[in-house]
């Protein structure tokens, strides 16, 4: 099969791309980041998906599946650049994908879209809405993507179609929110909270998403890992301090004096858990995932001590 | 640091838990055996010593499987709940966790929330519920809701109106409902009146002022009765008169054992006021 990546430049776009090559699929890539001396099996454009040269690829490439990760957090652009990457890339992929006929897309997402709340059920399931841009403004362009992307299971019904909710990779890569978040030597805490942390591992994140290609999966699903475990927990064995303070007082230390550089709208997701219920992906590619939370913390430890 | 506060009789019931807790001691609902083992450490004195708790029919509790504990509230703080979960912990064989549905407002409180969580008391919503039955656990619902504990002590033992949400969930789950009596609590913690600008102040429905001002239950003896498992047929989506009519059946249920219960709790207590 041929797979195009959006996003191939970032780290965990190319262990999609190895995998895939490994498992014996032509992989081409499109990215305004470089790759140099991508390995062999792999070709990388050098381009803008929302341009002219991105949709030169699709033309003269003519991938069967798509995949699209080409998509920023708030730690890595401000606001008007997210929305011109993340609508208006996703926009120009699927349009693409649409126009020179790809027969399956997936678009990788966050489950941090479900939102973090007081009233939320433990467990999200692919029915819920996702509610994360109404707490958390910086997430409203993710949120947003995220639900156009869905639309094409029904604007592009021959297009196979899937939206993976994906809980936060962290290990050796060390790429990410969660590995953002846990990047300095203390992590802040709201002082009377410990929510519940979901992630996984780097290699079980791109296994996933290899699955879902090979399965041409359709419709909305949530991706996870091991059993999730409580932020104290994790930052602990993360070998990082936790600080837990008033959040009147977070509010003004965020991105200060070594804590990571939160929007003030992401505090509801260190006092609330945002858990997904992944059996339907499960079920659907039969993926299992194969690093425990121990392991995966140890990995993202021992390469960011 | 936890693990300082476990009793030994805890100790060595909480290894008998048919609970899988991985290696951070938790399980999949993000439940901490250290949280519960020092949470049954810290009701233990409470359930012996303090409320003295008897129990009656526990053994209508099943030892696996799902089940659902369907109590009435008694006294104007949930001692009720801590009492009821002891008992299945300390008084039955093989001793199984109690989950419960705490109220949404609980979450937002600083401390609480995160104990509750690890305790496995998730808030109150039919998802939390119908995932915990399916995993086979044991949930306790008072199905008056904060109404319950809202009762002055003039209306004591009198039933408020049941929600209706429990028994659709036991039928789209198939779980037996175990209906429960809490006697005693009414007395231990008489509520004469509501601080109503308190309970506005701390977020709560009712701030309870006993004769005695300090919302503190006083350390009288409290017992516990369980009935024999009710089982309905249905799938959930019944009609809102046969739900109605099941509800009806088990506060008829609950209220049954509160009247026999009172009969005992007086027995009790003219023994224990004789000296015996």
């Amino acid at each position: 099969m041929k797979v195009l990546i959006c996003g191939i430049a970032s780290e965990h776009a190319r262990l999609v791309a190895l995998q895939l090559v490994e498992r014996g699929h032509e992989v081409v890539g499109i990215d305004q980041r470089p790759w140099r001396d991508p390995p062999e099996g792999i070709t990388v454009f050098q381009a803008d998906v929302r341009k002219r040269p991105a949709e030169d690829v699709f033309r003269s490439q003519r991938p069967e599946a798509v995949i699209h990760m080409g998509t920023v957090s708030h730690f890595e652009l401000s606001r008007d650049e997210r929305y011109r990457i993340n609508l208006g890339g996703t926009r120009a992929v699927i349009d693409n994908c649409a126009k020179y006929g790809v027969a399956h897309v997936i678009f990788v997402s966050r489950h941090t879209v479900y939102g973090a709340a007081a009233d939320a059920p433990l467990f999200r399931t692919e029915q819920e809405p996702p509610l994360g841009g109404s707490t958390f403004p910086d997430l409203a362009d993710l949120v947003a993507a995220d639900l156009y992307a869905a639309q094409t299971i029904w604007r592009h019904p021959n297009i196979s179609t899937a939206v993976l909710r994906m809980a936060y990779a962290l290990g050796p890569k060390g790429r990410g929110t969660l590995a953002n978040f846990l990047r300095g030597p203390r992590v802040p805490m709201v002082l009377g909270f410990d929510p519940l942390f979901q992630f996984m591992h780097d290699f079980d994140a791109a296994s996933a998403i290899t699955a879902a290609a090979e399965h041409t999966l359709s419709g909305v699903f949530n991706v996870a890992g091991p059993p999730p475990i409580p932020l104290s927990v994790l930052a602990r064995h993360a070998g990082r301090t936790s600080v837990p303070m008033p959040e009147s007082v977070l509010r003004r230390v965020l991105g200060k004096w070594g804590f990571p550089p939160l929007p003030v709208g992401a505090i509801p997701h260190l006092k609330y858990p945002v858990i997904v219920d992944d059996a339907a992906f499960r079920a659907a590619t039969q993926f299992e995932h194969r690093y425990d939370d121990r392991a995966i913390i140890q990995e993202y430890r021992e390469a960011h001590e | 640091m936890l693990q300082y506060a476990v009793s030994p009789s805890v100790r060595s019931r909480i290894d008998a838990l048919d609970m899988d807790f991985n290696k951070f001691g938790l399980d999949k609902f993000g439940v901490s055996r250290d949280h519960v083992a020092a949470f049954y450490s810290l009701l233990e004195p409470f359930y012996r010593r303090y409320f003295r708790v008897k129990v009656f029919g526990i053994e209508h509790v099943p030892s696996a499987g799902r089940g659902m504990l369907i109590c009435n509230h008694s006294g104007g703080v949930p001692a009720d709940g801590g009492m009821l979960v002891s008992s299945i912990f300390f008084d039955h064989e093989p001793p199984r966790h109690v989950h419960g549905m705490v109220e949404k407002f609980a979450q937002t409180w600083p401390f609480v929330s995160p104990w509750f969580s690890k305790l496995g008391h998730l808030p109150g919503l039919p998802d939390n519920a119908i995932r915990l039955l399916e995993d086979d656990r044991l949930l306790m619902v008072f199905p008056e809701g904060a109404k319950g504990l809202g009762k002055l002590y003039r209306d004591r033992y009198q039933l408020e109106r049941f929600g209706t949400g429990f028994m659709r969930i036991a039928l789209q789950t198939g779980t037996p409902i175990i209906p429960v009596a809490f006697v005693g609590g009414e007395e231990s913690m008489p509520t004469v009146f509501h601080a109503r600008r308190l309970a506005k102040l701390v977020g709560a429905p009712y701030w309870p002022v006993p004769p005695y001002l300090v919302p503190v239950p006083m350390p009288l003896g409290c017992e516990l009765h369980f009935g024999a498992p009710m089982h309905f047929d249905g799938n959930g989506n019944e009609r809102d008169d046969v739900i109605e009519r099941n509800v009806g059946q088990v506060k008829a249920r609950v209220d049954d054992l509160i009247e026999n219960g009172r009969r005992i709790h007086n027995t009790l207590r003219q023994g224990e006021e004789s000296g015996g």
